[in-house]
């Protein structure tokens, strides 16, 4: 079962925080426990990242549904982090990523503290794996209407008219790569666009030239999206990119049984396979 | 006014389709000569990007093909291919891309008369649809700048 | 400079006008909840009601994609065409404001500083500018904290001002003038309305001398780490903004045959910098981040005379993680 706080330690600062989430990282960073939080404050039009170090600065922090990206992203970025324990405050699908990062090596569990607050303002502090694992499972999927509604009315489209969608929209991309700095599973030094012996991808905007990199990254992210949909609400062009990796990550749960929310077993979905895989399409 | 003669580009593997692309030649059985093929030494190493290259180049059709499952001359490749072609096709057909103009197919090097048939039927329903100008014309990023330069 | 009146039935019948004599005509259009340019075919397709469009108006003269030349090989021989200038359609861009018009300044200057820019000289030639005033800001304009304003002439070909009834129209240019000659009767005479009065209120946010001042001396500054701690490193500030010009070179080759073009580069991205021996200058983050303010406030000013930023405040509402221009350059 999931672990409730840790004790306090009592030489905590004078300062009275607002929050219990405050409190708590106060005094991870207070005992030097942490040397770094990374978490969401107030921002111009909502909320954003922030990266506490001060004990002081603990009462910026805040939590709630409209925290929106994936702070995982962060956790992957040596210059940021460096060699420091670090205290994330995670959002539902961002515990999917940090249990992927985990298993594909790229975080260790003893640097982090695993932070979140549920939908009724209890704060948890997660000590293992498999206590996120629990959580995730036991906890409904935060539901986004929007896109919802958008896959009910694709879903619903003829070949031509989802091919005249997505080419108008993917047409709009102009190559930022905002979709590709906010994912978490993105964290490789030299992306395939920056390779150029072949060059696979065109590093110049046109509409098939969007349309290979976002099919490139989709397929890259094949069972290791945890769905947050960072993607398409960073995009500065509101493309719905992100719904190109939930399709994704409904057929791998469809098609191997893998799910989004069984990171800890079954490996990664493209270096394994069942010699009982189904296919239905292959003569 | 000359009939569309499909062009079809088939990624097959070395071991059995390519093998037994061989034995329907050495068989005598005549089929259609629309096909390139291009040889891999594994479907594994087949790259879902080079489908996309190959429809961006001129193809109107595609054939992906290598071992039985089992039969993999590298143990374990095809099914690895399978896994990819699984949600490959689910995207390109969820992006609204002609997914009945790729077929994927196991043909072992003893089935030279399969080839034949898998060859003559994708032609012939390639045919059918016509060419694959609609994926083309997307790539023209001239002709659509001449029209508007803001793709906002 | 000459001043009009034009009411918004007539403005609508103008810019018809203009559509139909060929010309290639740009506006804001609504597109689902924001508002971005895009050519129109007719005047009722303009949204007049937004604060600001996703993306600014360079694309007409610095394009996203642009072909420079293409090539092809022929038994020993090589065919070269250049980019033709003739087949540039001459083009209308309505409906940016004041921000986006100046933008075109500092553009102009990093296009020219040395050698012309053959291309982008090409198109702004046959662009005509017409820019509407702002009657309202957002909280992330600041236009007035960089010597603009919402009812600045700098850059326009025309700039109209919403007043009672209509716009007022000021003609700043020969350009201007030809493109009002094209329907002159739609014009009536100036009404005598105060620009002022209509034009958004919007307090300066900092002080420019001092933060340039600052600036000068900030280059070891640990405050571009702080400040840089949450960028993603992605393009989307450097795309959307009217003065970011970084491009890269590119070939579109297939075999015998090919094209040689420019396409929009960002200097936040992490290998912008990278040299073929694998020695990276700008390495990380904060490195960057510092690079694209003092480029904007301090090297650009220095060496070409002309700010790199109008207030636009794009960059601030396209980032993903809210890297607020204006709240960081008052923070130095």
């Amino acid at each position: 079962m999931v672990d409730t706080m840790m004790e306090e330690k009592a030489t905590a600062s004078t300062k009275v925080f607002s929050s219990e989430l405050s409190q708590k990282v106060a005094g991870l960073l207070q005992s030097g426990d942490v040397q770094l939080a990374i978490g969401y404050e107030k921002g111009t039009k909502r909320p954003r990242p922030c990266f506490i170090s001060e004990t002081d600065d603990a009462d910026k922090l805040i939590f709630d549904e409209h925290c929106t990206g994936n702070l995982a992203v962060y956790l992957t970025k040596k210059e940021l982090i460096g060699d420091s324990k670090v205290a994330v405050t995670a959002s539902y699908f961002a515990l999917r990523s940090i249990l992927r990062l985990l298993t594909e090596n790229q975080v260790k569990l003893e640097k982090l503290v695993v932070l979140t607050v549920t939908s009724e303002g209890k704060l948890i502090q997660f000590e293992t794996a498999e206590d996120i694992a629990a959580y995730i499972k036991s906890t409904p999927v935060p539901a986004r209407e929007d896109d919802k509604v958008l896959l009910e009315k694709l879903n619903a489209m003829t070949r031509e008219e989802r091919w005249a969608f997505w080419s108008d929209e993917l047409s709009k991309c102009f190559k930022c790569y905002a979709c590709r700095a906010a994912c978490p599973m993105c964290y490789c030094t030299k992306c395939i666009v920056e390779e150029n012996r072949p060059q696979w991808i065109q590093p110049w905007a046109s509409t098939l030239g969007n349309i290979e990199w976002h099919i490139n990254r989709a397929m890259h992210m094949t069972g290791r999206c945890s769905d947050c949909g960072a993607c398409g609400s960073a995009c500065p062009l509101d493309l719905p990119v992100h719904l190109l990796s939930k399709k994704i990550v409904e057929e791998v749960s469809e098609s191997f049984g893998m799910d989004a929310n069984d990171t800890l077993q079954g490996g990664n979905a493209l270096s394994t396979y069942k010699p009982e895989d189904k296919e239905t399409f292959i003569k | 006014m000359s009939e569309f003669e499909p062009k079809i580009v088939a990624f097959v593997c070395n071991w059995c389709t390519y093998a037994g692309a061989d034995l329907t030649g050495t068989s005598r059985i005549k089929y259609a000569s629309n096909v390139k093929i291009v040889r891999f030494p594994c479907t594994g190493r087949i790259d879902f990007m080079l489908l996309l290259k190959a429809f961006s180049e001129g193809a109107d059709g595609i054939i992906v093909s290598g071992c039985h499952p089992n039969d993999c001359h590298y143990t374990s490749g095809n099914f690895h291919a399978r896994r990819r072609w699984l949600i490959f096709r689910s995207l390109l057909n969820f992006l609204g891309i002609d997914v009945t103009r790729i077929q994927f197919t196991w043909v072992s090097a003893a089935e030279g008369a399969k080839w034949a048939e898998i060859v003559n039927s994708t032609v012939t329903k390639v045919r059918e649809l016509g060419p694959y100008t609609e994926y083309r014309k997307a790539a023209d990023y001239v002709a659509s700048q001449e029209k508007e330069v803001f793709n906002g | 400079m000459e001043k009009r009146f034009i009411s918004q039935p007539s403005l609508m019948q103008w810019l018809d006008k203009l559509n139909s004599e060929g010309k290639h005509l740009y506006a804001p259009v609504k597109k689902g909840a924001r508002v971005d340019f895009a050519r129109v075919s007719s005047a009722a397709e303009i949204s007049f009601d937004h604060v600001q469009t996703t993306q600014s108006a360079k694309s007409v003269a610095f394009p996203r994609t642009e072909v420079l030349f293409s090539y092809e090989k022929e038994k020993g021989k090589v065919n070269l065409e250049n980019f033709q200038a003739e087949k540039m359609p001459s083009t209308v861009v309505f409906g940016l404001h004041p921000c986006d018009a100046a933008g075109f300044n500092p553009l102009t200057a990093i296009f020219s500083w040395d050698s012309r820019d053959e291309i982008f000289d090409a198109r702004m030639e046959r662009t005509t500018i017409v820019s509407l005033s702002c009657t309202r800001p957002d909280e992330s304009c600041f236009c007035t904290s960089v010597n603009g304003g919402p009812g600045n002439t700098t850059g326009s070909d025309i700039l109209l001002t919403p007043v009672k009834e209509g716009f007022l129209v000021e003609i700043l240019t020969e350009k201007g003038m030809a493109l009002v000659k094209a329907d002159a009767a739609s014009f009536e005479a100036d009404r005598g309305d105060v620009k002022e009065d209509f034009l958004a209120k919007l307090p300066l946010k900092f002080d420019l001398k001092a933060v340039q001042e600052r600036l000068t001396n900030a280059f070891e500054s640990p405050i571009w780490k702080k400040q840089s701690q949450r960028c993603l490193g992605c393009g989307a500030c450097a795309f959307v903004c009217p003065t970011c010009a970084c491009f890269d070179i590119q070939e579109d080759a297939h075999g015998s045959k090919g094209k040689r073009l420019r396409c929009w580069d960002s200097c936040g991205f992490a290998l912008f910098t990278l040299h073929t021996s694998g020695h990276n200058p700008r390495e990380v983050q904060a490195q960057r981040w510092r690079q694209r303010l003092l480029h904007k406030f301090s090297y650009m000013p220095e060496r070409l005379s002309v700010r790199g930023c109008t207030g636009c405040g794009r960059c601030s509402r396209a980032c993903p993680v809210d890297m607020n221009i204006s709240e960081h350059l008052s923070s130095i």
